[in-house]
């Protein structure tokens, strides 16, 4: 199998490259279009800022590919957020795969929500074998709400959709690299999709 | 719901753990990546590896310790102890650190909490605060508690929390090694002056500290070295009795 990091220059690429290593997979990292197009599965990080992580998209012109791509594509955290419409991060128009919004939490609760919290309403293979609240690792000041491609919902101030799954394209709120044994898990579950 | 954190905290140096009493006489506590996988098991909820050496002999933190232990471990991390530019926090994300401590360097440099929230995100952003009691007042330390500066602990946290850290770890060099307990009016005062997550440290002796902490101290997440270190604490009967006393944690 022919796994593809996409590398547009956002974050931490090293902890999932370690947690596929330990699910015995090997992942190249590229930004060559026509390597991402070629690879069976193509997982799209992102940690930082949206705005700047969508300027290095736009340079290197993915911005255009990944919404075409027709293998299973998971984004994780800041990379699901741009697979949305838009987020009021940066104001940034985002990749439109997901049909919401991504919004930022009030200050009625700490932001960033960082730590551990559970996942429930599980729906989609992705969540094949994974009991109902779980505990993932999250770290993020903008959210997803409840919507129809919602597959997992946490709760942090309201209910959100903490992951999403429209046909081909998955995203997680959480870091399934980062939230130990049963977030390797779900990583292993998109690797066996 | 989001649960509280605990947080083991490994001091580095030359590649080794130690822990100080009141961060003087230090002790030798073990392998880092061999205890960071004890804990990751035991349930830690997240680990803190501080290059104490680092920012006295402006060593770089161990970056092939951080690519170890990345490889090791499947819960977040932090890394801090002479990082003082975004090019040195780049070299340790890359690696596979999760988010980046600094101190002094954000004291020196302020703009620095700007500058790497802005290119990495506050979320990988944590500012260390190392403060102690002065004729009454709080006030913000440099190089382990030994140099006091002018600043007072509140206005310095406001500071951090609007240039974009993603959280504060307040350390009270008045309990820190003393295993009296934590800080907690401090960080209670803390809590409701910036809107970001706070870690408490210095001063756990036993669980109900922790307990105190999270309840009077609002804590979002608690760090300890030595009473893990030298399992006086077990992290596993730590998050039970928090759960016993309707404190959220990850079981």
């Amino acid at each position: 199998m022919k796994l593809v990091i996409i590398n547009y220059g956002a974050g931490n690429i090293q902890s999932i490259m370690f947690a596929i290593e330990r699910l015995g997979y090997k992942a190249v990292l590229s930004n060559d279009p026509a390597e991402i197009k070629a690879a069976d599965k193509v997982i799209f990080p992102g940690v930082g800022e949206a705005s700047s992580a969508m300027k290095m998209l736009l340079a290197s012109g993915l911005d255009a590919l990944i919404p075409t791509l027709t293998q299973p594509v998971l984004g994780i955290c800041l990379g699901m957020q741009l697979m949305c419409n838009k987020t009021e991060e940066g104001n940034t128009q985002g990749l439109g795969i997901f049909d919401v919004d991504v919004l930022k939490f009030s200050n009625k609760v700490k932001v960033p929500q960082m730590g551990w919290n559970t996942i429930y309403n599980l729906k989609s293979d992705l969540f094949k074998d994974i009991s109902e609240d779980e505990y993932m690792y999250l770290v993020h000041s903008f959210y997803a709400p409840d919507c129809v491609e919602s597959i997992a919902t946490t709760n942090y101030e309201q209910e959100y959709a903490s992951a999403l799954q429209k046909n081909n394209f998955y995203g997680t709120q959480f870091h399934p690299e980062k939230s130990g044994d049963v977030g390797e898990k779900i990583l292993g579950n998109f690797l066996q999709l | 719901m989001l649960t509280k954190r605990i947080i083991p905290c490994l001091d580095i140096k030359n590649g080794r753990t130690v822990k100080g009493v009141n961060f003087v006489d230090l002790r030798d506590a073990g392998d880092p990546v061999e205890l960071a996988k004890i804990y990751s098991d035991e349930g830690a909820d997240e680990l803190v590896f501080l290059d104490i050496s680092a920012t006295e002999e402006r060593r770089k933190t161990l970056v092939n310790l951080v690519r170890e232990v990345a490889a090791t471990i499947n819960i977040p991390f932090t890394v801090g102890g002479g990082i003082s530019s975004v090019a040195d926090v780049e070299v340790l994300l890359q690696n596979g650190a999760d988010k980046v401590s600094i101190n002094s360097s954000a004291i020196k440099n302020p703009q620095l909490i700007n500058d790497l929230a802005n290119k990495f995100g506050s979320q990988c952003v944590v500012v260390a605060i190392d403060a102690k009691q002065v004729d009454g007042q709080w006030i913000v330390h440099l190089m382990g508690g030994k140099v006091p500066t002018e600043l007072n602990l509140f206005d310095w946290a406001v500071e951090v929390a609007d240039r974009g850290a993603g959280e504060i770890l307040f350390t009270s060099m008045d309990n820190d090694g003393t295993k009296n307990g934590f800080a907690n009016e401090a960080l209670a005062k803390l809590s409701t002056l910036v809107n970001i997550p706070i870690i408490s440290s210095g001063g756990a002796g036993n669980m109900q500290h922790f307990v105190d902490s999270f309840n009077s101290g609002q804590a979002d997440a608690a760090l300890a070295a030595s009473v893990f270190h030298f399992k006086e604490i077990e992290i596993k009967s730590l998050k039970q009795e928090l759960r016993n006393n309707n404190i959220a944690v990850r079981l």
